[in-house]
């Protein structure tokens, strides 16, 4: 019996490097990546401090651009695309999920969630639906007009991802999602990540450094000095 | 097009609502920005008032019906010379208007006395003024507010109100040393707040022989049928052969005399009100930059999540605005509400006499603080916003 056909890749990196400048020194951040990753798939990005993970993560998201090589998302380069238009496909495309949330201490869960929108052409009723519906998926209705102070590490988090799917993005990128949390906070965050992926589809890439919270993905790639050194597929 | 402007002033609105709802979490910053700012505004409104109103008593004095004729080559009133039958000439100059009693011209000596001033308790010096009989219909905005006119003849005095209110001894009622004489006060007067009142007006005459002066005039003052025949009038008097005489327009002859004073304030005003704002453009960056150093990680994660830099630019920009507009409002209202007619008294640099005077805080002037306001919250905000436009994303959302 044949396996069912695999979905093409929705993301492909091809030969990318990175590098920065420190005074007179060259460091070489990434070299040679190549990696792809395919629609509703649950990438964990492992590797030790220093070894790149956050720097890919900000090329795939398009918060940095590569030295050299392409990247491309849904058939789209972004390695090339001007500040304006990389914004403009940030909020189409991406979402966001930080280790320490990134909420704003201002805005109510509700309203935190409600950003990403307002970016969208869609009128306040329908903002408001799709807050609802995010809110509603992390399970934090109750929560909606609450402060991010009024709220646990835990639901912090879930309001982030609340704010990271509220688009429907192609693309969920975690940072560290579960680096600030307790471990029962951390694994109901995983549990919920899991959730997005196998019941929603949602193509997800995580960094982490917690074998732990790796073991959930459907593939683990890591990360050395730069370079990618092995893959597992759970 | 219409798409991208009306979506780039969504997401302006947008981030400028949330700077502004972060306000209040950084109240201690932004209020030193705004009462600095509000410092130099107040200072700034509150010596140009004095200009503006050493300005508008000078030009209140000014009526375009009237002229004054000096001697030629005389800049004041100080420095001319006529004699009795000369001035009796210009009176009868064309264009002069006409009363029963003869031509309506005020032939005038002035001479200054020293009298301590209340407020500081130093001499200063007071402009007497001796006046033709008739002086009352030629300066007709004259009116007696307090006892009576003077009788010609006798050493009697009336006293502006400006005046009054500035120098010791200058009560109704009271006498004062003129010469080897002592003068009572029978009168206060005002002048529709012009120069006059910071003025001792008696009879010409008596003036004359208390100060030796013979039969001689220092100015002369006519009432003209029209403000129209004026040209003629000065065309008349400045080509008849038998003296060197300059007519000008009382309007003219005052903005001529404030025109030094108003200039020494409005340029030192100015001054001062620009090395304060050096001071307070400082403070306004300060606020601003810590503003953007404060919301660094929120800055970032709002251009993560896919917002344009130029609305955080602008946002930072209108909030600095908004702030510096803050400032220039309450200093205006602190310079309204301290300096308005607030009344003192200077130096007239042309005549050497005391004009006295109230503060004038004008709505041009209040805009003028304002435009001053938004100006320093301007150039304070920009240099904020532009560093946290050009704040690298990815390294920015890493900052705590």
């Amino acid at each position: 019996m044949d396996s069912p056909p695999l979905p093409p890749p929705i993301l492909i990196i091809e030969a990318v490097e990175k590098q920065f400048r420190r005074g007179t020194e060259t460091l070489h951040i990434l070299q040679g990546i190549d990696l792809q990753v395919r629609r509703g798939e649950f990438v964990a990005l492992m590797g030790p401090s220093g070894s790149g993970k956050t720097t890919l993560l900000n090329l795939i998201g398009g918060l940095d651009r590569p030295s050299r090589g392409r990247v491309a998302i849904d058939d789209q380069r972004i390695d090339q695309l001007s500040d304006r238009r990389l914004a403009a496909w940030r909020a189409r495309h991406v979402g966001f999920v930080f280790q320490l949330y990134n909420l704003l201490p201002v805005l109510t869960a509700d309203r935190n969630v409600e950003l990403p929108l307002l970016l969208t052409s869609l009128n306040k009723a329908r903002r408001r639906q799709q807050v609802a519906l995010a809110l509603r998926v992390v399970g934090l209705t109750d929560r909606a007009r609450h402060y991010p102070r009024q709220l646990s590490g835990g639901e912090q988090q879930r309001v982030g991802i609340a704010r990271a799917i509220v688009t429907d993005p192609t693309l969920l990128l975690c940072d560290e999602p579960t680096g600030d949390l307790d471990r029962k906070s951390g694994d109901d965050i995983l549990d919920l990540l899991q959730a997005l992926n196998r019941d929603h589809g949602k193509t997800i890439i995580m960094v982490t450094h917690d074998p732990h919270a790796s073991a959930r993905a459907t593939r683990t790639i890591y990360l050395n000095k730069g370079q990618l050194s092995a893959t597992a597929v759970a | 097009m219409l798409r991208h402007t009306l979506n780039w002033l969504a997401q302006t609105g947008s981030v400028t609502r949330l700077s502004l709802e972060t306000i209040i979490e950084r109240k201690g910053a932004c209020a030193t920005s705004v009462f600095g700012i509000a410092g130099v505004v107040a200072v700034f409104v509150a010596v140009l008032s004095i200009a503006q109103g050493f300005r508008h008593v000078m030009t209140r004095s000014g009526d375009p019906t009237k002229a004054i004729i000096l001697r030629s080559g005389s800049d004041t009133e100080m420095m001319s010379f006529f004699s009795g039958p000369e001035s009796r000439l210009i009176a009868d100059a064309p264009g002069v208007a006409h009363s029963a009693a003869g031509p309506l011209a005020s032939r005038e000596l002035f001479v200054v006395i020293n009298l301590p001033k209340r407020s500081t308790g130093t001499d200063a010096n007071v402009p007497l003024r001796g006046v033709s009989p008739n002086a009352f219909e030629v300066h007709d905005r004259l009116r007696i507010q307090q006892g009576r006119p003077f009788v010609p003849g006798r050493n009697e005095v009336i006293v502006g109100i400006g005046a009054a209110r500035e120098f010791v001894g200058l009560d109704l009622g009271a006498s004062i040393r003129v010469g080897r004489n002592d003068w009572t006060i029978v009168g206060l007067f005002t002048a529709e707040g012009g120069l006059a009142e910071s003025e001792i007006w008696t009879d010409a005459t008596m003036l004359q022989s208390a100060y030796q002066r013979g039969n001689s005039y220092q100015t002369v003052v006519v009432k003209l049928t029209s403000p129209q025949v004026f040209p003629a009038f000065q065309h008349a008097l400045e080509n008849d052969p038998r003296f060197q005489v300059k007519a000008l327009l009382q309007t003219d002859y005052y903005i001529d005399q404030s025109r030094t004073v108003y200039n020494l304030i409005t340029g030192l005003g100015t001054l001062i009100a620009a090395l304060m704002a050096v001071g307070a453009v400082f403070g306004a960056l300060n606020t601003m930059y810590t503003a953007v150093a404060a919301r660094t990680r929120e800055i970032a994660t709002l251009r993560a999540l896919g917002f344009g830099s130029s609305p955080v630019v602008v946002s930072i920009l209108l909030e600095s605005l908004l702030l510096a507009l803050l400032g220039g409002l309450l200093g205006s209202a602190i310079a309204y509400w301290v300096f308005d007619g607030f009344r003192a008294a200077t130096m007239n640099w042309q005549s050497f006499s005391q004009v006295a005077f109230a503060f004038r805080v004008t709505p041009s002037l209040l805009i003028q603080g304002i435009l001053c306001a938004t100006l320093i919250g301007l150039i304070g905000g920009l240099l904020p916003a532009l560093r946290a436009a050009r704040l690298p994303v990815a390294r920015a959302l890493r900052e705590l």
